[in-house]
């Protein structure tokens, strides 16, 4: 499975669009309007794109904004800190369902 | 050729020099550091360096051309024991005196008033600083680098430089790796807000420079498998618009054994001019080199990317 990902299929992203091309041109519009600097700025938006592909732990989109963040003049330690607030949101979201087991004890329990 | 076709697309093919405002002239590659990035892959250990006959070649040509500048780059161009010569004979002539100065060569023996000797001389001092952070700096020129950077920026501060008019500092800001470099004007605020709290320092200008896929930056890419990609991503991020300020185009890089090139980066690639008749600094015929056709390869695309970087 070490090659399941391969580094050289981002480049092959548009392969996608051989089928179905209409949607994949709406995918790509939306996805390049979305990262435009709008009332965020472009590095705002290039950090909530990093730590969501954290989030998701997807490797493609981890390579790709790393070195847009990089190329926006971030270094290691801005990294770090947004992968720290996606980590711990998403941390925090598994640690507050602590309640719903609690709440689920709380009804089986005498 | 890539560059090639795609000036053709762009119908600029092929591109000419519109003047020579500015001489360039690199001392020789010795140099008491030794960079990851260093397109000349300049360190202690290289010989190679501007001889006096040279350099009085040099002069003769700023006191026969109306050539503003002098660019005087290395190495460490003060390593080269006619440096202090050259520059205060071109200071005699009236030229603007540009140098290229690592700032650790400060710290080096014999080097200690070279802060005073710029300001006497009044020349504009760009310096080397890849990042504002300490540990990206050393990372990419040494440990200890960053330290004696600031310190050497505070000395030049003392004097004047960086705070007033006529003693100009600019700072370099290189991508620590294989990626473009950010707009210059928001890592520019970065490094003034940076330097200003943490150490105390003023500078005039960042410039921001993307690496060459040529020297020791190359070797880099190739170890590291990221040689193609870099291209791509140079390629993918050309901009036309950047044709027109491109520093070839206005100026003659002269190399430490006195043959001329197009620019530092066709020196290091081995590429001479396209006109074969002028060669070396002492054939140097100003009306010719001001429009001469620029010899150009697919290095030439770290120039032409995203906002340029000349």
């Amino acid at each position: 499975m070490s090659d399941y990902y391969n580094d050289e299929d981002l480049g092959r992203f548009g392969e996608i669009g051989k089928f179905k091309p209409d949607l994949f041109k709406k995918f790509m519009e939306w996805y390049n309007a979305s990262l435009q600097p709008g009332n965020l700025s472009k590095k705002e938006k290039i950090l909530i794109a990093l730590g969501v592909a954290h989030a998701i732990q997807c490797p493609y989109c981890i390579d790709a904004f790393t070195k847009a963040s990089l190329e926006e003049g971030m270094s290691l330690e801005h990294i770090t800190e947004a992968v720290h607030v996606a980590s711990a949101i998403r941390g925090g979201a598994s640690l507050i369902h602590g309640i719903q087991a609690h709440n689920s004890v709380d009804r089986m329990s005498m | 050729m890539k560059f090639a076709e795609r000036l053709k697309e762009e119908r600029r093919y092929p591109l000419r020099a519109e003047n020579v405002e500015i001489l360039q002239v690199n001392l020789g590659y010795r140099c008491n550091m030794s960079c990851k990035h260093c397109h000349v892959q300049a360190g202690p250990a290289r010989r190679e360096m501007m001889d006096m006959k040279t350099v009085e070649t040099v002069l003769n040509v700023l006191r026969r051309s109306n050539i503003a500048t002098l660019d005087i780059t290395g190495g460490a161009p003060e390593l080269n024991p006619h440096f202090q010569y050259l520059v205060t004979k071109s200071k005699e002539i009236g030229r603007h005196i540009i140098i290229r100065s690592n700032l650790t060569i400060f710290f080096e023996d014999g080097m200690e008033d070279m802060p005073e000797f710029y300001r006497e001389n009044e020349v504009e001092v760009i310096a080397s600083l890849p990042y504002y952070l300490k540990d990206n700096v050393d990372r990419v020129r040494g440990r200890g680098t960053f330290h004696k950077s600031m310190n050497a920026i505070k000395k030049l501060n003392v004097l004047g430089y960086g705070r007033r008019d006529g003693l100009t500092l600019n700072l370099v800001y290189n991508p620590q790796g294989a990626f473009l470099p950010p707009e210059q004007c928001s890592i520019e605020r970065d490094y003034r807000k940076e330097l200003k709290e943490k150490y105390g320092v003023d500078f005039d200008k960042l410039y921001t420079f993307a690496n060459m896929p040529i020297g020791r930056f190359s070797e880099f890419l190739r170890r590291s498998g990221n040689f193609e990609k870099y291209m791509d991503t140079l390629i993918d991020a050309f901009n036309p618009s950047t044709l027109d300020g491109i520093m070839c185009r206005h100026l003659i890089s002269v190399g430490w054994n006195g043959k001329l090139y197009d620019c530092d980066f066709n020196q290091v690639a081995g590429i001479g001019l396209s006109d074969g008749n002028t060669e070396n600094i002492a054939d140097f015929d100003f009306e010719r080199l001001a429009v001469r056709e620029i010899a150009a390869d697919d290095h030439c695309f770290g120039c032409t990317a995203g906002q340029g970087s000349t």
